[in-house]
């Protein structure tokens, strides 16, 4: 209730003004209250030993996994070298191996760090939750980093700003990087991936009218939006659609809508339904004007999604200060992991000055104990999921479906870009250069919609597929 | 006559206001709440799913009177508020854009007047320069921007060029106009008196085109204000235009409403400062 007095109320004091001496009502005011203390919470709980403990075996795992994605290839390697070779063999590979003493260093000494002042952009979406929490929870000058996290209009101007230099490093669509790269859509300008901010944590949402149309293969005519043409979203509703038989490009109409005019599109029915980020897929229920149709996670469990990642040029002229700000993402990342967590972090990401959002509807994204629209309460705990390891066979994957639907032609060099762009290359090489054994196999395979897809046979994938627009 | 015309008129708009608030209040004016009763537990947490405590209203949707007049009050009990870079107080936003509509008014006065003097000295410069101006001038802003942002490579320099670019064109022709329209007889006075040329520009042209030129610059700024908003909904970062499109990105349509009455206030001053200025140097023949 608003102007909500109480007068009569023995319990509460008679509040014409906030005790606090701001101009606003009580239920604000505990809600900044909510948002300090679980901000308090989660710093208290990023000083403990046990976490410092966990987010650096999770950095140093992370790495290991990276480089030696295949167990038998990471055991029989640490065999033949022993493990303090293999440590000092990665630390001298590996831009962010030797962060972790560096890490600890760079607060002492100053000047290990080629740039302290930071302009990371972020599109305000739950995605970005690892890029966005770290600011309040002070990872990054926990690092020696002064970083200004910048709320960002839409993808277009991230990737102008990314290319203008205005920003040092960004929230990306993970395919973004990969077509900028290229030249696809832009001008080219190698950018590199180096983390993956998060997996899963997409829907389909549909327009409550559509109710009864849960299967694809009625949608015929329908209409659709997606973030951007080089997202996963793009490529998963493509996908979706054309396992059900629907030619994405003429059965249904495909267009490119900013997030939250996806649901104000929605009530006003120009728009049928989208595959989009949350919170906007859950928003759409809390609106009640739409409702969960499916998670982009029951496609491809653990599919990439958003990216965290710079400029090449940026990162080979300051490797130091990518190194810390890369920490400092990848320990943000692990606390975003630990599903106690969750409901804590939404309640620091909620504020005007991050996602603006209401707060139940972060943390029902977060937590993955949610309302469909439908009537339904689930609990899907991964629903939204914060895997960092960039696989470069996510990247192929990415390459595949651009040549499928048209957007590179020709023959396409999968693995070398994959390795240009998704950052393990880096790692490869210079083990390489060192006379070791360079692992194989940063290519695990994948599972999307019951087909496996393998890295190593990219081309046999793409024509596997008999609706294209390859022609 | 004239005050009781005044009180009328007053009258009037006051009488309009209350109609307007009332139609406001009973077109948003919802149905009680649900009840807790006889809803099990899970349908309870449901409802909280969707942001409908049994027992509360819900906030959202198109605000009501009440609600708006608290946003508002909200808003402009701390303006200047500054936490960080995403969130700041409308004081601190509204000057964010005034003091970009500055600076590109200010770059179009200064390219457009003494060009827009020369044009009209100059029939045939006239005739040679109109049919660029004709093909820039209805240029949208937002087709601009992305342009801007590739060549400029510079998101704020961006943004003060479209405000430039979108107001110099009015002033331009405007003071054309009021340059070539001055009257014959008096450059023909001139003339007689052999009055040297710069002093003719200063003393008998430029008081003469002074109204005509000033309409040109109270029309630029106007369309400047009007381009501002559009072009920091689609940078992004500080001003009237971000805030509303980041109120927007929260679906808050009293936050928006509260902006929009900011940017139509604004406005008005704006004009009645030109509106002043305007009076100042206009004179009876």
């Amino acid at each position: 209730m608003l102007f909500d007095f109480s007068p009569y109320d023995a319990d509460r004091p008679l509040l014409m003004r906030c005790t606090c001496g701001k101009d606003h009502t009580v239920a604000e005011h505990q809600k900044e209250q909510a948002a300090q203390s679980a901000t308090t919470e989660l710093i208290r709980r990023s000083q403990t030993e046990e976490f410092e403990a966990y987010s650096n075996a999770f950095v140093e795992a992370s790495l290991i996994k990276a480089i030696f994605p295949q167990e038998r290839e990471r055991r029989n390697f640490l065999r033949a070298v022993g493990k303090g070779t293999a440590m000092a063999a990665i630390a001298s590979v590996l831009p962010i191996a030797s962060m972790q003493a560096m890490a600890q260093e760079a607060g002492k000494k100053p000047g290990t760090l080629e740039k302290t002042n930071l302009k990371i952009g972020f599109i305000p979406i739950t995605c970005a939750t690892p890029l966005i929490m770290a600011h309040p929870l002070g990872f990054y000058s926990k690092q020696g980093l002064n970083v200004e996290v910048t709320k960002t209009a839409g993808w277009a101007l991230i990737r102008d700003k990314m290319i203008n230099k205005e920003y040092d490093a960004t929230h990306f669509l993970s395919p973004m990087p990969l077509a900028i790269s290229m030249g696809v859509g832009s001008t080219q300008v190698p950018m590199n991936v180096a983390t993956i901010q998060n997996t899963n944590g997409q829907a389909i949402t549909l327009a409550n009218k559509h109710k009864d149309k849960r299967d694809p293969k009625l949608w015929k005519g329908l209409k659709f939006a997606v973030p951007f043409e080089f997202s996963m979203h793009n490529f998963l509703l493509r996908y979706y659609v054309a396992e059900a038989g629907l030619n994405p490009d003429t059965d249904i109409q495909i267009r490119v809508v900013p997030p939250p005019e996806m649901v104000a599109n929605l009530r006003a029915g120009n728009i049928d339904g989208y595959l989009g980020p949350d919170p906007f897929n859950q928003r759409a229920v809390f609106e009640e004007i739409g409702f969960i149709h499916i998670l982009t996670k029951e496609l491809w469990d653990g599919h990439p999604c958003c990216a965290f990642g710079s400029s090449t040029e940026f990162i080979q002229s300051n490797p130091n200060t990518f190194a810390a700000l890369y920490r400092a993402v990848l320990n943000a990342a692990a606390m975003a992991r630990g599903p106690e967590n969750r409901e804590l972090i939404a309640k620091v990401i909620a504020p005007q000055a991050y996602l603006n959002q209401p707060e139940t509807v972060l943390t029902q994204v977060l937590t993955g104990r949610f309302a469909d629209g439908l009537g339904n309460i689930k609990t899907v705990p991964d629903r939204a999921d914060f895997n960092p390891i960039p696989w470069q066979s996510m990247a192929v994957w990415m390459l595949t479906q651009m040549k499928r639907w048209g957007y590179i032609k020709g023959d396409v060099n999968y693995k070398q870009i994959a390795e240009k762009v998704f950052l393990l290359t880096d790692a490869k090489k210079r083990m390489t250069e060192l006379g070791m054994k360079a692992p194989e196999g940063a290519y695990p395979k994948f599972t999307i919609m019951g087909k496996v897809f393998d890295a190593a046979k990219p081309d046999e994938y793409v024509n596997s597929f008999a609706i294209n627009k390859m022609g | 006559m004239a005050s009781n015309l005044n009180g009328r008129a007053l009258l009037i708009s006051l009488v309009l206001l209350l109609a307007l608030l009332g139609i406001w209040q009973l077109a948003t004016h919802s149905t009680g709440a649900a009840s807790a009763s006889n809803l099990s537990a899970e349908q309870i947490e449901y409802l909280k799913m969707l942001g409908k405590d049994p027992g509360t209203q819900k906030q959202g949707g198109f605000p009501t009177p009440a609600q708006m007049g608290a946003t508002v009050w909200k808003h402009l009990a701390d303006p200047f508020y500054d936490k960080g870079p995403n969130d700041k107080g409308i004081a601190i936003q509204l000057g964010h854009s005034l003091a970009r509509v500055g600076l590109g008014f200010l770059l179009a006065c200064v390219v457009a007047i003494p060009l827009g003097f020369v044009i009209g000295m100059s029939p045939l410069l006239h005739k040679a320069l109109d049919p660029f101006i004709q093909i820039l001038k209805p240029i949208s802003p937002l087709a601009w921007m992305p342009l801007a942002l590739y060549t400029i490579k510079d998101s704020s320099a961006s943004g003060i060029f479209v405000i430039f670019i979108c107001s110099v064109w009015p002033m331009l022709i405007n003071t054309a106009f009021g340059v070539a329209s001055v009257k014959r007889e008096w450059l023909n006075v001139a003339r007689t008196l052999e009055v040297k040329p710069l002093r003719k520009a200063f003393q008998v042209i430029l008081p003469a085109a002074a109204p005509t030129i000033l309409t040109g610059m109270r029309i630029s700024m106007g369309i400047a204000w009007l381009v501002i908003v559009a072009a920091e909904m689609l940078v992004g970062g500080t001003g009237i235009g971000y805030f509303v499109w980041n109120e927007w990105n929260n679906l808050s349509l009293t936050n928006v409403l509260f902006a929009i009455g900011v940017i139509g206030v604004m406005g008005m001053l704006l004009d009645l400062v030109f509106a002043r200025l305007q009076k100042w140097v206009t004179y009876a023949d």
